[in-house]
């Protein structure tokens, strides 16, 4: 470890950077989809400014455009969205925020500047660091993105002939890919995906995800003194 | 309609992570929490997944999406960045279309 901190935090603002730049990919492909799911280019836009986590926004446009319905569409975005609260409970003791520094780092609070922070948790310098210069890249180059795939995806037509509708499993896909890390990952999507194409003949468009939840409970209920 | 989801569900989204930083962290400590919160995203995207790629309204199709999300398996495998893979998606099941090939 080195006694000067401030040189060694060049390295992490350059790790935020590229990562915002990736996600600004992800924003630029969320822009698109959303739009040709049948938003407009300004709630797509104030999706990635007020929500603001990509899981929860791609579910969302998902269920909508699948005409699941306000409802189903809330209740996906916020069950997914459920463990940014968790990351927030982790890496609160560290970031030690006081006033109005707390609102402020709760919406920079995702996977990649939680992913950051701990990764250089060695001190509480770094570790405050990477997540703020994560969590404002990822926000700046997400919300540019979107607004670039909104646009984009405005001025062409019909979804289905540029495949934009294969594009959405395939977004979730890239979503869920990492996550497969082992074989209980794999038995619960599993256990989701079959819970959800059961049910989308017998319940109305936006329950089988909805219902996939429950297979997370039970697996969750099953494993709590493993974890 | 929209406008209320858009809103609802970022409000929603918000207050998750602004709990987390006003509950005390001992709510980690709860297993069951801590397990379940880590499996919603894998059971649900991969809910997700199948609806997007088999569902269309109350019925379940097989058409050029696919072939899209079996193009975008191999693009995963081949570790190829997020856009790539939504692209690869997107082109191959347009292309399928194209040329009349699917649906």
């Amino acid at each position: 470890m080195t006694n000067t901190p401030e040189g060694s935090k060049r390295p992490i603002t350059t790790s935020a950077i590229g990562i915002g730049l990736a996600t600004g990919a992800y924003g630029l492909s969320f822009g698109a989809i959303s739009v040709a799911s049948g938003l407009s280019a300004l709630q797509t836009q104030t999706l990635s400014l007020l929500m603001f986590t990509g899981a929860s926004q791609f579910a969302l446009v998902g269920v909508l455009g699948a005409g699941g319905g306000a409802i189903a569409a809330v209740l996906t975005a916020w069950l997914l969205g459920a463990r940014n609260g968790l990351y927030a409970l982790h890496i609160a003791p560290t970031l030690n925020l006081r006033g109005l520094l707390k609102p402020v780092a709760a919406q920079l609070t995702i996977d990649e500047s939680t992913a950051m922070s701990i990764a250089h948790d060695h001190t509480a310098t770094h570790s405050r660091h990477a997540f703020w210069a994560t969590g404002i890249s990822v926000y700046i180059l997400w919300n540019i993105g979107t607004l670039l795939g909104a646009l984009g995806a405005s001025a062409i037509g019909d979804p289905a002939v540029l495949g934009l509708d294969a594009a959405i499993p395939a977004g979730f896909l890239a979503l869920l890919w990492p996550r497969l890390r082992d074989r209980t990952a794999w038995a619960i999507a599993a256990g989701g995906a079959t819970v959800a194409l059961v049910l989308t003949p017998l319940t109305r468009s936006g329950v089988p995800v909805l219902a996939s939840a429950l297979i997370a409970v039970f697996a969750g209920y099953r494993l709590r003194d493993r974890t | 309609m929209i406008w209320a989801a858009v809103l609802l569900g970022s409000l929603g989204c918000y207050l998750e992570k602004l709990f987390g930083f006003i509950l005390p962290p001992t709510l980690l400590d709860r297993p069951m929490i801590r397990s379940v919160a880590a499996l919603l995203p894998i059971a649900m995207l991969s809910a997700l997944v199948a609806v997007q790629t088999f569902g269309d309204g109350q019925s379940l199709v097989i058409d050029a999406r696919v072939a899209g999300v079996a193009v975008a398996v191999v693009a995963l495998l081949l570790r190829a960045p997020f856009l790539v893979v939504v692209l690869a998606a997107a082109i191959s099941a347009a292309l399928l279309r194209a040329f009349g090939v699917a649906t």
